[in-house]
C-alpha cells in the first residue's frame, strides 16, 4: 500500500472517520441538530476530497478496490443523495419523539458501504460493501421504535437482504471454484479465454450474482419485497434505500459484467432481456392497481430499473454513459419525490395515501409543483431531467437496434403515464370545493432543511431537463476510456 | 431573434399571471390578453414584411430564423425558423389565443392565475411546434404542449374530465413516442451515412433511405401526426376531450392542435420520406374518405352540441388529410386553406356552444330550441358559422374544400372526388341539425338568456370578418404559402434518384398496397 492508495481512499476514510466522530458525539451530548451539522460536515468533507483524489486516479489499492474516475462519479453521487437524504431525515425526525441521532450513524456507514461498492473490482470488496449497506439499511428501514410497520420492513428487508446474500456468495463461490480468481478483469479475461460461459456450473455460478443483483435492484422476478419495504420505512429512508442502495449495486453491475465481459455472451444475455422486458411490463402495470403513493413509486422504481437495464443491454460507450445519467437523473427525481413525501408526513403517518394528496395544488401550491415536476419527470415529460434521461436510453437502444426492448419500453411507458396523472389528478382536484376545510390531516409546516432541499433538486431537476449538456460533458469525461 | 421573442413573452405572460393570480382575477386576464396580442401584432408586421413578396428567394427557405448550439453532444441545436407554412398557422394560433382569452373572462372563475398559465404555455408549444426545425425541439415541443393542455381539461373540463384528458394524454403521448423512435432511426442512419450527428431538418432531408426502413420511419411520423389530426381509427380521443373541455380549451384544441398534425405531415412526412408518402398515399387517402364521411354521420347522430361539434372536426381533418396526400398545388392549397378556415369556423362554434352553457347550463340538443326568438344576435352568428362549417360558397371553408375537390379531379382520382363531395352534402345535414336544434322550433323550455353582451361581439366580429376575407379574397394566403408548397411539390415530384429506383425496380414483384392507387 502506497501513500497514493491512501489519498484514494480518502473519500472513504473520511466517511469512516465521520461516523465514528458522530457516534462519539451522541455519547457525549445527545443534541439532535449537533448531530446533523457533523454528519453534514462529514459528507462535505468528503464531497470534496473527490476533488482532491481526482487527478490520482486510477488508482487500483490492492487487488480490492479501484478508485478511477468511475468510481469517484458514483461516489459523488451517493454522497450528494446521502447529503439531501439527511437534510430530509432531519425534518421528518424532529416531528417524532424518537431518538434520531443514531440513524445518522447508520446513514454515514451506509454511505461508505455504497462508495466500497462502486469502487470496487473483487468479489471480497464487493460483498463488504454489500454487508455494511445492508446491515445498516435493516436498521435504518426499523427506524421508528414505536410504530409497526417500519419493524415489519425491517425484518422483511433482513430475511430478503440475507438470502440473497447467500445467492451471491455460493454464485462467487461456484466462479471462484471454476476460474480460481476472485478479481473482475482476471474473470473477464479467463472467461474469454475459455471462449465463454460454457461450463454449466459457471453458468449457475452466474446464474446466481444475476439474482443477487436482482434482489438488490428489484427486478422481476425478484421484486416481491419492495412495495412492503417503500410502504413500511419512514419516507426518507424509503428515498435512501431507492436511490443510493440502487444507484450503487447498479454501478457495480455495469462494472462487473463490463469487467467479466460475460454480458454479451448468449444466455446471459437473454436473461437479461427477459427480466428487462418482465420489469417493465410488470412494473407499470402493478403501479395502476395502487392507491397508496409509497406503493406506486415502489413498483414505478421496478419499472425504471428495466428501462435503465435497456441502456445497460444496448452496450458500449453509449449504453454506459445512458446508464450513468439515467442514475443521475433518477436520483434526483426520486429524491424531489420522496422529499415531498416526507415533508407532508406528519408523527402519527407518513403522507402515502392518495386521498392525502387531493388538492394539494390549492393547499400548498409550492409543494404540488415540486411534486408534479418530479412525476412529470418519472414519466418522461419535457422541461424535466426525466425526459433527456429517457431520450438517453431510447437513443442508445437505437443505435444499438435492440428493438424489442426499446418498443417495450415504449408501450409500458405510457401505460406508466396513467397512474403518475391519477396523482396529478388528485393533486390538481377539489378546485370547486373551497379549501376552507383540508381534505386531510396532514398540514405540517415545511421546514426549513426540506424546503431548502426541495428547492435544490426542483432546480437541478428543470436544468438538467432544459440544458443537460453540462452532465453530459461530466458523465462523457468521467466514463472515457474507463470501463 | 424576434420569433424567441413570440415564444418568451407566452411564456414570461403565463408565469406572471400565475403570480398575481393569487390576488387578483382580472390581472392574470388581461396579461394573457396583452401578450397574446402583442404577438399577434409582431406575426401581423413579420407578415407585412416578407408575406408581400410572392418570392422569397432572397432569404433562402426561412424568412427569420434563429439558430443555438443547446447539446452539442447529440448535435442538438436550438434551432427556430419561420416560412410562410409557419406564419400563417402561427398568425393563427396567436388570433385563436386571443379568442380563448376573451371567451374565459367570465367561464373560468377558479384558479384564474392558473389558468391562464397553462393557456399561455399551450401557445408557446404550440408556436414552438410550428417554428422549430430541429427534430429534438420539435418533439419536445411537440410533448410540452400536452402537459397544460392536460392540467386545462383534467382542471376546468365538465363532468368527466378526468378521464377525457388522461384518454387524450395517453393516445398523444404513444404516438409521440413511435414519432421519437422514427426521428432516433432516422438520426443514426443520417451519421451512418455522413458521420454527423443532427437533428437539422435541413440536414436529414438529404438523408437517402432503403425503401422499406423509408415506409417504416415514416409510419412513425405518421402515426403521431394522424393522432393529432385526428385521422379516422386514431381518432377516438378527440370526441371527449373537445367535449369535456372548456371553451378555451377546446377552442384551441380543434383550432390549433388538430393543425399541428396537418402541419406536420406537410412539414416532415412529405418532404423527409417523399417516396415513402407516395407509395403510402393510397392507404391514407382511403382514410381520409372514411374520415370525411364518417365524421359527418356520427356529427349528426350527436345529442351533445359540443360533441356534435367535436366530430365535424373529424370529417374537415379528413379533407385536409385528403387534400395532402393528393400532392398537387391545388390540393395543397385548398388543405391549407381549410386548416385555417376550420379553425376559425369551428372555434367559433365551440364559443357559441360555450355561451349557451354559460347562460342556460346545458348542451343537451332535446333540452335547448327555440333560441332565436330570445338571443337574436347569438342565433344569427350561429347560422353564420354553421353556414361556413357546411362550406357556403363566400366563406373560408368552401374555398379549401372546394380546391381539395379540384385537386383530387385533377389527379384522375374521380371515386375520390364523388365520396368526398358526399361528405359535403352530409355536413349540411349537421349543420343545419346544430341551427336547429339550437335557435330554431319552438321555445320550450321557456328560455329566455341574455344576448351577445359587447365583450362576445367584439370577439366574433373579427372571426366573422375574417372568414368572410378568406371566402372571398384567399389570394393573400396562397401567396405566403406558395413557396413552402412549390418545396413540398418539388420533393415529390422528381423520380425517385437512380440507385433508389433501382431497388424499386429489384424489388417489383413486392405486392403493391392495397386500396386506391393514385396515379399521377
Amino acid at each position: 500500500m502506497t501513500g497514493n492508495s491512501l489519498i484514494a481512499l480518502l473519500p472513504l476514510l473520511i466517511l469512516g472517520g465521520a461516523s465514528v466522530v458522530v457516534m462519539v458525539a451522541i455519547g457525549i451530548r445527545r443534541n439532535h441538530l449537533l448531530t446533523l451539522w457533523l454528519t453534514l460536515i462529514g459528507l462535505a468533507l468528503s464531497f470534496a476530497s473527490l476533488f482532491v483524489v481526482a487527478p490520482y486516479a486510477p488508482e487500483q489499492v490492492t487487488t480490492l478496490l479501484v478508485v478511477d474516475r468511475y468510481a469517484l462519479f458514483f461516489m459523488g453521487l451517493v454522497i450528494a443523495a446521502t447529503f439531501a437524504v439527511v437534510l430530509l431525515c432531519y425534518s421528518y425526525f424532529t416531528r417524532h419523539d424518537t431518538q434520531p441521532e443514531e440513524l445518522y450513524v447508520l446513514l454515514l456507514v451506509a454511505a461508505l458501504g455504497s462508495a466500497v461498492l462502486v469502487a470496487s473490482s473483487n468479489f471480497i470488496s464487493f460483498f463488504l460493501g454489500l454487508e455494511i449497506l445492508s446491515v445498516s439499511l435493516y436498521a435504518l428501514n426499523a427506524y421508528h421504535q414505536t410504530r409497526r410497520e417500519p419493524l415489519e420492513a425491517g425484518i422483511k428487508y433482513l430475511i430478503l437482504a440475507a438470502s440473497s446474500a447467500a445467492f451471491l456468495l455460493f454464485g462467487m463461490a461456484l466462479i471462484y471454484s471454476q476460474l480460481g480468481t476472485m478479481e473482475f478483469g482476471e474473470i473477464g479475461s479467463r472467461i474469454t479465454a475459455l471462449g465463454g460461459v460454457g461450463s454449466p456450473v459457471l453458468l449457475a455460478g452466474t446464474a446466481l450474482i444475476i439474482t443477487g443483483f436482482g434482489f438488490k435492484l428489484a427486478l422481476v422476478p425478484f421484486h416481491l419485497w419492495t412495495p412492503d419495504i417503500y410502504e413500511g420505512a419512514p419516507a426518507p429512508v424509503t428515498a435512501f434505500v431507492a436511490t443510493v442502495s440502487k444507484g450503487a449495486m447498479f454501478a457495480l453491475l455495469l462494472r462487473y459484467f463490463s469487467g467479466a465481459a460475460s454480458h454479451h455472451f448468449g444466455a446471459v444475455f437473454a436473461v437479461f432481456t427477459i427480466i428487462a422486458i418482465a420489469s417493465m411490463i410488470a412494473g407499470n402495470f402493478l403501479a395502476m392497481m395502487q392507491d397508496n403513493v409509497k406503493r406506486l413509486l415502489a413498483y414505478s422504481s421496478i419499472a425504471h430499473m428495466g428501462y435503465i437495464l435497456v441502456a445497460f443491454q444496448a452496450g458500449g460507450e453509449v449504453g454506459t454513459e445512458a446508464v450513468t445519467f439515467y442514475l443521475t437523473a433518477y436520483f434526483i427525481t426520486t429524491l424531489a419525490a420522496f422529499g415531498v413525501i416526507t415533508v407532508l408526513s406528519t408523527r402519527q403517518r407518513d403522507a402515502d395515501a392518495l386521498a392525502d394528496y387531493r388538492g394539494l395544488f390549492w393547499r400548498r401550491p409550492g409543494l404540488a409543483a415540486v411534486f408534479t415536476a418530479a412525476l412529470l419527470s418519472l414519466a418522461g415529460i419535457p422541461l424535466t431531467a426525466g425526459f433527456v434521461a429517457k431520450f438517453y436510453i431510447v437513443s442508445a437502444g437505437a443505435s444499438s437496434a435492440v428493438w424489442l426492448l426499446v418498443f417495450v419500453l415504449i408501450i409500458s411507458s405510457v401505460f406508466g403515464l396513467y397512474y403518475y396523472l391519477r396523482v396529478v389528478v388528485a393533486m390538481a382536484s377539489g378546485i370547486h370545493e373551497e379549501t376552507a376545510a383540508p381534505v386531510s390531516s396532514l398540514v405540517p409546516t415545511l421546514s426549513a432543511s426540506g424546503g431548502i432541499v426541495l428547492a435544490a433538486l426542483t432546480i437541478l431537476l428543470v436544468w438538467i431537463g432544459v440544458y443537460p449538456t453540462l452532465l453530459l460533458r461530466i458523465i462523457h469525461t468521467t466514463l472515457a476510456g474507463v470501463l | 431573434m424576434i420569433l424567441i421573442w413570440l415564444i418568451a413573452i407566452l411564456l414570461v405572460a403565463g408565469a406572471l399571471a400565475w403570480l398575481t393570480g393569487r390576488w387578483s382575477k382580472r390581472a392574470p386576464r388581461w396579461i394573457s390578453l396583452v401578450a397574446v396580442s402583442a404577438d399577434f401584432v409582431i406575426a401581423l408586421v413579420l407578415w407585412s414584411r416578407f408575406g408581400a413578396h410572392v418570392s422569397l428567394a432572397s432569404h433562402g427557405p426561412w424568412m427569420e430564423q434563429v439558430n443555438w448550439s443547446w447539446v452539442p453532444q447529440w448535435g442538438i441545436h436550438f434551432h427556430l425558423a419561420m416560412d410562410g407554412l409557419s406564419l400563417l398557422l402561427l398568425l393563427l394560433s396567436f388570433f385563436l389565443g386571443i379568442i380563448s382569452v376573451l371567451a374565459s373572462w367570465r367561464e373560468i372563475q377558479d384558479k384564474v392565475g392558473f389558468f391562464h398559465l397553462n393557456l399561455m404555455w399551450i401557445l408557446a408549444g404550440i408556436a414552438g411546434v410550428f417554428l422549430a426545425v430541429d427534430l429534438f425541439l420539435f418533439y419536445f415541443a411537440w410533448e410540452l404542449m400536452l402537459v397544460p393542455m392536460f392540467f386545462l381539461i383534467a382542471i376546468w373540463g365538465h363532468e368527466r374530465r378526468v378521464y377525457a384528458a388522461i384518454k387524450f394524454f395517453i393516445f398523444t403521448q404513444l404516438s409521440g413516442l413511435l414519432m421519437l423512435v422514427a426521428i432516433l432511426a432516422l438520426y443514426f442512419i443520417h451519421h451512418a451515412q455522413t458521420g454527423q450527428y443532427s437533428f437539422e431538418y435541413g440536414d436529414l432531408l438529404g438523408t437517402r433511405l432503403p425503401v422499406h426502413t423509408a415506409l417504416l420511419i415514416m409510419l412513425g411520423f405518421f402515426v403521431a401526426f394522424a393522432v393529432k389530426l385526428p385521422m379516422f381509427p386514431f381518432h377516438p380521443w378527440l370526441p371527449d376531450a373537445h367535449t369535456e373541455a372548456p371553451t378555451a380549451g377546446s377552442i384551441i384544441l380543434a383550432g390549433l392542435l388538430l393543425k399541428t398534425g396537418a402541419y406536420g405531415l406537410l412539414r416532415f412526412v412529405i418532404p423527409l420520406f417523399p417516396g415513402a408518402a407516395h407509395r403510402f398515399a393510397p392507404i391514407a387517402l382511403v382514410l381520409a374518405i372514411v374520415g370525411i364521411i364518417y365524421g359527418a354521420v356520427l356529427a349528426f347522430g350527436q345529442t351533445d352540441l359540443k360533441r356534435l361539434v367535436a366530430y365535424t372536426s373529424v370529417s374537415h381533418l379528413g379533407f385536409v388529410l385528403l387534400g395532402i396526400f393528393t400532392f398537387n398545388s391545388w390540393a395543397l392549397d385548398g388543405a391549407l386553406m381549410g386548416m385555417i378556415a376550420h379553425g376559425i369556423s369551428t372555434g367559433a362554434l365551440f364559443m357559441i356552444c360555450g355561451q349557451l352553457q354559460e347562460r342556460t347550463h346545458t348542451r343537451e340538443v332535446g333540452r335547448l330550441g327555440g333560441l332565436w326568438s330570445t338571443a337574436p344576435r347569438m342565433g344569427g352568428v350561429a347560422m353564420f358559422f354553421a353556414m361556413g362549417s357546411m362550406g357556403l360558397p363566400g366563406l373560408g371553408d368552401f374555398v379549401g374544400e372546394f380546391l381539395v375537390l379540384v385537386g383530387t379531379y385533377k389527379a384522375h382520382m374521380i371515386g375520390l372526388t364523388v365520396a368526398a363531395a358526399i361528405g359535403i352534402l352530409l355536413s349540411t345535414l349537421y349543420a343545419l341539425r346544430f341551427i336547429q336544434s339550437g335557435f330554431h322550433g319552438p321555445n320550450v323550455n321557456q328560455w329566455s338568456v341574455p344576448d351577445l353582451v359587447p365583450r362576445e361581439v367584439v370577439q366574433v366580429a373579427p372571426m366573422i370578418a375574417i372568414l368572410l376575407w378568406l371566402g372571398l379574397y384567399p389570394q393573400p394566403i396562397f401567396n405566403t404559402f406558395k413557396p413552402t408548397r412549390e418545396a413540398i411539390e418539388k420533393a415529390i415530384a422528381p423520380a425517385p434518384s437512380p440507385a433508389l429506383s433501382a431497388r424499386v425496380v429489384s424489388r417489383l414483384q413486392l405486392p403493391r398496397p392495397p386500396g386506391v392507387v393514385a396515379r399521377r
